[in-house]
């Protein structure tokens, strides 16, 4: 552990965005009314995306002294309280747990993605939402989230990385909500919460199994106390850590990264998430709170690696997860939908990464994700902008050379998701599957399918283009007056105006991220490595875990080049030729292939569980409550009730007193019960 | 003399206050009490003046009675052992003393009494039906439930006991709703066949060891506990029994519980406060006062039945919860499950699942206590408790429901409330607990699933969607003193939740130092954690 000169500043990160919060939700309202309604929204949202982006610059001051005087293991702790301080948040019975941040290269990798990409998405906000009603209450949801955010991935123990991951979730449920008074977006919203739930509950049993073997929640401490330190020599608090343990640790905390980055069988909720507002979309459920699983993963790494069954269950369920959903989004006509399924799908991708050893390709992939989905989401809400509320794309075609500049970046995107040379998926994808195919035994499946999975990524994408912008147009023109900018209002039953482009707010947010998504893989190429170099310190040592590649890196960059031309290819044809309809095949067809039916019905998954658990659950509570606590209890209590209405009848005509009935019931069966107590028990 | 009989004042003020009230305001003509539909344009009209004297003297009261309570809080050192101990002859033919203490188990307890009757008596400002009487009521229960948790005199202490059933029975009898005769009697008679069986361990207690001093019969280790383990484990074991089931029909565990949602529903907004917030606490702390250090051996023998009934109560509360159709049934529901997540930390015998197991019993105190108190905000405005009658409220009542969203996230035990701290350490300490164990602590976490499920439904049934009634379009937001009301309980949710520490202090000698569960009784291996106790590798 080092200190940083820069330490006492760290908690700037997460606390500005939270001032901002606050600000929002007290005064937010207040200000608008005060400052009429168009220079209020411009000061709240100028706020909003100030404070993320002054928090975006105190983590590159930090990042940059962390690589200069961090030290061999560019690790550091900094107090979250005011001025650096490090306040007690629990401490009882051997539990202490601190307001503290772990400063390192897994954090601060994610300190910028959230605060970088989160800024640009508050900026695209401020266009996106500038007419709703609630404008305030939409960016103190999202400042807090940035805040809980920021914990998650810089809290010094598992509990507070735990403060966070619920805390992400609870604006999740707000967001996904926010548009309340439709029923619809609430249920999406408290389907996100609880099935999330369910994983948080999973880390919460993994925390209680870590504090029982290694007697504390911190992941480091000064002295190599904390429990990843422990785990990293192959101890625990008192003896040798057991693959058993490690391995029964390392499950319990996937199940919660399941819930949070959408896996298999737990993806459920994150389609219906789509239904909060754009900007929400790309932020949470693309760029950043969905990857917190991988995040998570990656910070436990030491004891990951030391369970390679545990290991093997999160590169096959990655793997699976990313099939299924690739499956899924290449039938989906919601622009939103696709994008949502290619989330699950991609997010499966880094989880096998992390499953062959590989976490810090998993983690490239986080990066170059964050980049080119958030730009695929803000480009699809830019579309919707554009569309007057439109999200189904069997309505659409014909956009490319109306909302160009959508069009342009969009097309970065695509081609930076499919796996095009130079683009930034093209790097981090190729790391992952080349280290798959070289995991023992079962490489070469997983291989096979991540490839697969890859060809039909390229093609869902290239589908999604086609359709959007390429093929002829399918809808009629709005009336109404065209080429208005930012003032108009979004997605709710508002028709306006014609196809336009977005105002400058939502478009130069659109520029960056595609900048990004053509150079960002630079830094994590096979021959110049730099990403992976940068996040050694913070991943399992090289004496647990090494990923192997499977074959030379240049054959492996050649052979996924190929596989994405193809699906490109493969695209592009399909639709130029036959695309006229926005259907590749007639209706007939698609019904009675199988592939296709399973797809759209989403695998069945959803419908099962919602069946078994929600209209199940439901019956099976109320047969509960009816039968066991109103029939037998009740019945018991209300039998033993009229008993004693019997006897009191019969006492009553001994009686005249009601009340001293009752004392002398009381005293007599007190007697009787005293009595034949100390009957057997007043010898000593 | 203050100084002295701090405690003594503490305990007898609300009832000073109660007689002071009889015999300020001596009962009034038949106007009066219609009168006291107070309107603030009346102006000073006599029987409006009276009532709202009448609300100002039992608030002024309360406020000096928890004002007292936070003297003793600040006087109050972090050390185990009995403080502010007073002791007087009371009924010498029984042996009985007048004794009254506090040690870091009671200490919060008394607090959180002072502090919900302040709120309680704020909320109801608005009763109108026999103001005087509904006023010294709730003063009467106040002393009688600080009583409780200071008794150190078993006779006493049953005698406070007992004393809390009047009050509140006439509360639900008297301002409850539509069933309260039924609910009332239904309360009184669970509660009183429980009473009746304590009465019976009391005796026997009595009887062996000669002595009701409590206050050295639950030292582990005292000359007259040590008495007490000596007489054969089968009869203590009974005189156990009838003390650890009168405890549990007042938590009140499962298959007890179904008073609770009965009494809940009928009584007044106050009353369900009361009722929640601090009488159930009351089974609680018999637990941790009187059967852990009277009957370790008993205690840790039934520990696997009252784990098991711990954890059934928590998923079958919130099972059942989910279904009701009745806003305050849910939340009565819900705190069966709570009050499980409670009993499962003291069945822990950990240090850590103790000390969340008090954490959570005043956490649950402000949580549920909010719910009730905005439950009745709703009821007060349409009459109804209906979930279905609502909808759409956050547009309507935007302040009303941000309170209701805190309090539904400490019920959820979202981390940064206070709920999360007490559920975390109950969890934690259950699955490092020889008697619970992790799996068990894995069924028990599963309720933090249906908590969400539960609570997150009922928010949204009753706040989002479309405002489609008219009633609920005009609904007026809180008021002044609705919110007066309201915002101290979100101070100690976001209190407890980010700075737990300096409340811990207050619980962790006491539950430390001397071992509620002596390694005699217990045959645990130890493991050398600091800080930890009856934890096994």
């Amino acid at each position: 552990m080092h200190d940083l000169h820069t330490g006492q500043w760290v908690w700037l990160i997460p606390v500005l965005p939270l001032v901002g919060a606050l600000l929002h939700a007290g005064l937010g309202a207040r200000v608008i009314a005060a400052l009429g309604d168009k220079r209020g929204r411009w000061l709240v949202g100028a706020v909003a995306t100030g404070l993320v982006l002054a928090s975006f610059a105190v983590s590159c001051v930090v990042l940059s002294d962390l690589v200069v005087n961090g030290g061999e293991h560019r690790r550091a702790l900094a107090g979250l309280g005011p001025g650096g301080s490090t306040p007690d948040w629990i401490r009882m019975g051997g539990l202490h747990l601190r307001f503290e941040a772990l400063v390192d290269p897994l954090s601060m990798l994610m300190c910028l993605i959230v605060t970088g990409v989160g800024g640009l998405i508050h900026l695209y906000a401020t266009g996106y939402m500038a007419t709703d009603r609630d404008y305030p209450r939409f960016f103190t949801y999202f400042n807090l989230f940035i805040f809980m955010m920021l914990v998650l991935v810089l809290g010094s123990s598992a509990a507070l990385m735990f403060v966070g991951w619920e805390g992400v979730g609870l604006c999740s449920y707000l967001l996904i909500s926010f548009w309340f008074e439709d029923p619809e977006n609430a249920k999406a919203g408290n389907k996100a919460f609880i099935v999330n739930r369910i994983g948080d509950v999973g880390f919460l049993l993994g925390m209680m199994t870590v504090f029982s073997i290694f007697g504390t929640l911190n992941f480091r401490t000064a002295d190599g106390t904390g429990f990843l330190d422990l785990a990293e020599h192959g101890r625990t608090a008192a003896a040798a850590l057991t693959v058993g343990s490690a391995t029964l640790i390392s499950l319990l905390f996937f199940v919660g990264a399941c819930g949070k980055s959408a896996q298999f069988p737990l993806y459920i909720w994150l389609p219906d998430a789509m239904a909060g507002p754009t900007p929400v979309s790309a932020l949470i459920h693309a760029a950043t709170m969905v990857t917190a699983g991988v995040v998570m993963v990656t910070r436990l790494s030491p004891i990951f690696a030391q369970a390679p069954s545990a290991m093997m269950v999160v590169a096959a369920i990655g793997l699976f997860t990313a099939v299924l959903a690739a499956g899924v989004a290449a039938v989906q006509n919601d622009i939103k939908k696709v994008l949502a399924y290619s989330t699950v799908s991609q997010l499966g991708y880094m989880f096998l990464g992390c499953g062959v050893g590989a976490f810090a390709a998993g983690m490239f992939h986080v990066t170059t994700h964050a980049f080119f989905k958030a730009l695929l989401f803000l480009g699809a809400g830019s579309v919707i902008h554009a569309m007057s509320g439109e999200q189904d794309m069997r309505k659409m075609g014909g956009l490319s050379g109306r909302i160009r500049v959508t069009h342009a970046t969009m097309v970065a995107g695509w081609l930076a998701i499919a796996g095009i040379p130079v683009f930034a998926g093209f790097w981090s994808k190729d790391l992952i599957l080349n280290s798959a195919l070289g995991a023992p035994l079962y490489g070469v499946l997983l291989y096979a399918v991540g490839v697969g999975t890859a060809l039909l990524t390229a093609f869902y994408m290239t589908r999604l283009m086609a359709k959007a912008f390429w093929t002829p147009q399918r809808f009629v023109e709005p009336h109404g007056d065209t080429g208005h900018g930012g003032d108009d209002s979004h997605g709710h039953g508002h028709g306006h105006g014609g196809v336009h482009e977005s105002p400058r707010s939502m478009t130069v947010p659109l520029i960056v991220l595609a900048a990004l998504s053509v150079v960002g893989g630079l830094v994590g190429t096979p021959w110049a490595n730099a990403f992976e170099r940068f996040l050694e310190p913070s991943i399992a040592s090289p004496s647990l875990i090494v990923p192997h590649e499977g074959m030379p890196a240049a054959t492996g960059l050649l052979a996924g080049a190929l596989v994405a031309a193809l699906g490109v290819g493969a695209g592009l044809y399909a639709y130029r030729t036959k695309g006229k309809s926005g259907f590749l095949a007639d209706e007939r067809t698609r019904k009675s292939n199988p592939l296709f039916v399973g797809a759209t019905n989403l695998w069945y998954v959803d419908g099962i569980l919602s069946r078994i658990f929600i209209g199940g659950g439901g019956r099976f509570a109320d047969r509960v409550w009816r039968w066991a606590d109103r029939t037998l209890i009740d019945g018991a209590v209300n039998a033993v009730a009229w008993t004693t209405g019997a006897v009191a009848e019969v006492v009553r005509r001994t009686q005249s007193g009601y009340l001293r009935s009752y004392a002398v019931t009381m005293l007599v069966g007190a007697a009787v019960v005293v009595a034949w107590v100390l009957g057997g028990s007043v010898r000593p | 003399m203050l100084t002295d009989h701090l405690l003594s004042a503490l305990i007898f003020l609300p009832l000073v206050g109660a007689l002071a009230l009889l015999a300020l305001f001596p009962a009034a003509p038949e106007a009066a009490a219609h009168g006291a539909e107070s309107d603030p344009h009346a102006g000073p009209s006599m029987p409006g003046g009276r009532a709202a004297a009448i609300r100002l003297f039992a608030l002024v009261v309360s406020l000096a009675t928890f004002a007292l309570s936070c003297v003793l809080l600040a006087r109050f050192q972090m050390k185990a052992g009995y403080q502010f101990l007073e002791s007087a002859d009371w009924l010498p033919m029984f042996g009985a003393k007048y004794t009254v203490g506090i040690d870091g188990i009671s200490v919060l307890l008394v607090a959180l009494t002072t502090f919900l009757s302040v709120l309680a008596i704020g909320y109801s400002f608005t009763v109108t039906k026999r103001i005087k009487e509904y006023m010294v009521f709730l003063l009467i229960l106040e002393s009688a439930m600080l009583g409780v948790f200071c008794a150190l005199d078993l006779i006493l202490f049953y005698v406070f006991w007992e004393a809390v059933l009047i009050p509140m029975y006439f509360l639900i009898g008297i301002w409850g709703h539509e069933r309260r005769t039924y609910a009332a009697v239904k309360f009184f008679l669970y509660t009183f066949a429980g009473s009746v069986l304590m009465l019976v361990g009391l005796v026997a207690v009595i009887r062996l060891v000669g002595s009701s001093d409590l206050s050295a019969l639950s030292i582990p280790g005292s000359e007259l506990n040590d008495k007490l383990q000596g007489f054969p484990a089968q009869s203590l074991m009974w005189i156990y029994a009838s003390f650890a089931l009168a405890f549990m029909v007042k938590v009140p565990m499962f298959p007890f519980h179904t008073w609770l949602p009965d009494a809940h529903v009928e009584a007044p907004t106050a009353g369900s406060v009361i009722l929640a917030g601090v009488m159930l606490k009351m089974g609680v702390y018999g637990f941790m006062r009187i059967c852990l250090p009277m009957f370790p051996q008993q205690a840790m023998q039934s520990s696997g039945l009252f784990i098991a009934l711990a954890v059934i109560g928590i998923i079958y509360g919130a099972v059942v919860a989910a279904v009701q159709p009745d806003m305050k049934k849910l939340v009565a529901y819900s705190s069966v499950s709570h009050l499980g997540y409670v009993m499962l930390g003291v069945f822990s015998f950990t240090h850590l699942g103790m000390m969340g197991a008090l954490l959570q019993s005043i956490n649950h105190g402000v949580s549920t206590g909010m719910l009730f108190f905005l439950v009745g905000c709703l009821y007060d405005r349409r009459h109804t408790r209906e979930i279905t009658a609502f909808g759409g409220l956050k547009r309507s009542v935007p302040a009303l429901s941000f309170f209701f969203l805190v309090a539904m996230l400490s019920s959820v035990a979202l981390p940064l409330t206070n709920g999360f701290v007490g559920e975390f350490a109950i969890l934690q300490g259950s699955y490092l607990s020889k008697t619970a164990g992790p799996v068990w602590t894995a069924v028990a976490a599963v309720g933090a699933i249906l908590s969400a499920v539960y609570m997150l439904w009922l928010f949204q049934r009753v706040f989002a969607g479309p405002l489609s009634k008219e009633e609920n379009r005009a609904m007026p937001d809180l008021s002044l003193r609705e919110k007066l009301v309201l915002v101290p309980l979100v101070v100690l949710v976001f209190w407890f939740g980010v700075a737990v520490t300096p409340w811990v202090r207050y619980m962790e000698p006491t539950i430390t130092a001397p071992k509620l569960v002596r390694p005699k009784a217990a045959p645990i291996e130890y493991i050398a954690l600091p800080g930890m106790d009856g934890v096994r590798r």
